[in-house]
């Protein structure tokens, strides 16, 4: 029987890929990218006011969302916030990336590349909680500051831009720290060798070679805080982002939320394919 | 590249301070959970270790620990499955849009969660008129995990060079026999890497997990997000906010662990670190 199937196998390279590749394309095909399809056609929905069945179809909701001021308003917040964010994370980033991947001992290298990576995913909840704790009013922040006659950001935008560029920071020292660790050694030495100052083989052969990488840690910073929603519920007081409209009319509004989402997907898109140009996949 | 001692002890001072601005706040978060006050005081007046106690006693919280458990198991095992398949498939065959592949695994994870989150839960209650429950947690959670079982197994594979397989079939091996005695025994690793990931990473979910769950279900993040605006509950809030940092630092750790030690045999120095961040990152 086994060498039976093997021979039906043997030699027939598009029917072993395609047995494996069947079960897991299957899934992501049908049941992710049908689903992302069901999302765009849901927001033309048009639902009845007391039924909530759907009654038809309308552009009304892309109408709203991408010509009324508030919507616009948000959006441009949220983009704002995420470029923000980006740049913060990547300025923050870089002096680390740097200092572990040509300045570190091998044995503090790896100390510090698994400080970085164990708080990559972990927590994120308790992250934004920790934050709601330190800048509340009584909490850790103010208790720094009150002495000096200072007083720490309330909860509001400040404080979601913070919190925001604080949990997606590993996020970006990763990439950038990888593409660093692939510039060899001898470029830099042979810079210097032919009388760069230190900041001249920075600017001229380490950040046209780490671009890239920084441009792939972007990718993340900037979709994460797109669609982000606990941290605006937890330290953003009232101020409304892309993430909370959706969750607070998905309920009671589906196809609204549903055309709000084209926001992101659609800033996304356009970044994604900016970012396979300047060859920032190689670093993903 | 030389620096000077001042720019160096500068650069080093910034690396430094960055790795403290990470962990400040995961340290006040844990010392805020002995604190023996009933509400955020800072600093602490005294401690305690009563409210780790009552968390563990805490009836709402534990079925939410092991609700999370038994979500983050079952979403790994799928994950565990149709990630190493593509990562096979794709790394062992030249086919018309093998890149799309990678992309698509990623995808999941490179949307924001709301999008994921939205649009799983749009079709499940609006197309397949499926109730929300255990079954769509589990499917939303499988899918954004997959990327990390595909990275970590893609990134094994294309290490292994494919003249074991060939030596294998050559010396009268069935594929099934090569699969299980050779391909299988050099994937164990990089498998267990990426199973400890994805099951930190459904652990830890939180977005799409909001909407996808079923009604008068909670997974542990879940239940803190409920409880973070009940003022009595606070001191176990922070206990099992605590606990949750720790259960999903270990897997990182572990995983890291099992993909370094495999990286540096190949590359002695500081590469295996490379390859290990790498793969642990992924996403």
């Amino acid at each position: 029987m086994g060498r039976r199937l093997a021979g039906l196998f043997h030699g027939r390279p598009r029917l072993q890929a395609g047995t494996l590749l069947a079960a897991p394309l299957g899934w992501l095909v049908i049941g992710y990218l049908g689903s992302l399809v069901v999302l765009l056609i849901s927001s033309f929905w048009l639902l009845g006011e007391l039924s909530g069945h759907i009654e038809g179809t309308t552009l009304e909701h892309f109408d709203r969302i991408y010509t009324e001021g508030v919507y616009r308003a948000i959006s441009l917040r949220t983009i704002g916030v995420a470029a923000a964010v980006t740049v913060t994370d990547a300025l923050l980033a870089f002096p680390i990336a740097f200092y572990m991947a040509k300045f570190a001992r091998p044995r503090l290298k790896s100390v510090m590349v698994v400080a970085v990576l164990m708080p990559l995913w972990s927590a994120y909840l308790v992250k934004v909680y920790a934050w709601r704790t330190i800048l509340s009013e009584d909490g850790a922040l103010n208790w720094v500051l009150n002495p000096l006659g200072l007083h720490g950001p309330d909860y509001g935008l400040f404080a979601v831009y913070l919190v925001m560029s604080y949990i997606w920071l590993p996020y970006m020292i990763i990439p950038i720290y990888a593409g660093l660790e692939r510039i060899p050694d001898t470029l830099l030495s042979a810079s210097s060798d032919l009388g760069a100052p230190p900041g001249h083989t920075f600017r001229r052969v380490v950040m046209p070679l780490a671009f890239p990488a920084i441009v792939a840690g972007s990718i993340f910073t900037f979709s994460l805080t797109l669609g982000d929603f606990i941290t605006p519920e937890l330290v953003g007081g009232s101020t409304q982002f892309i993430g909370s409209v959706v969750y607070d009319n998905f309920a009671s509004n589906l196809p609204l939320a549903a055309a709000f989402t084209t926001v992101p997907i659609l800033v996304m898109t356009i970044y994604l394919l900016t970012a396979r140009r300047l060859g920032a996949f190689e670093h993903l | 590249m030389r620096l000077s001692a001042r720019q160096h002890f500068l650069l080093r001072l910034s690396a430094f301070g960055v790795l403290a601005f990470i962990y400040i706040p995961l340290l006040i978060i844990g010392i805020e959970a002995f604190n023996e006050a009933r509400t955020l005081t800072w600093p602490p007046p005294a401690f305690t270790t009563e409210w780790f106690q009552r968390a563990f006693e805490n009836t709402g919280a534990r079925d939410a620990f092991l609700y999370s458990l038994r979500t983050a198991a079952i979403a790994t095992t799928i994950a565990l499955f149709l990630g190493s398949l593509a990562a096979l498939g794709v790394s062992r065959f030249r086919f018309f849009g093998r890149e799309a592949v990678s992309f698509l695994v990623i995808l999941p994870i490179a949307l924001p969660g709301i999008v994921t989150g939205i649009a799983l839960n749009s079709t499940f209650t609006k197309v397949l008129g499926l109730d929300l429950g255990l079954l769509t947690l589990v499917i939303a959670h499988a899918t954004f995990c997959i990327v990390v079982v595909y990275n970590n197994v893609i990134a094994r594979l294309r290490r292994l060079s494919t003249s074991f397989e060939e030596a294998s079939a050559d010396l009268g091996a069935t594929p099934w026999q090569t699969a299980r005695w050779v391909t299988l025994p050099n994937m164990r690793t990089a498998l267990v890497a990426g199973a400890l990931l994805a099951f930190a990473l459904s652990f830890d979910e939180i977005i799409v997990t909001v909407f996808t769950i079923g009604v008068g279900e909670e997974t542990l993040p879940q239940w803190l997000l409920n409880n973070f605006s009940r003022p009595q509950q606070l001191p176990i809030v922070n206990a099992v906010a605590v606990i949750v940092i720790l259960l999903s630092i270990i897997p990182v750790y572990l995983a890291h662990r099992l993909t370094r030690e495999e990286g540096s045999a190949a590359a002695p120095r500081g590469g295996g670190a490379v390859a290990a961040a790498e793969a642990t990152a992924a996403p």
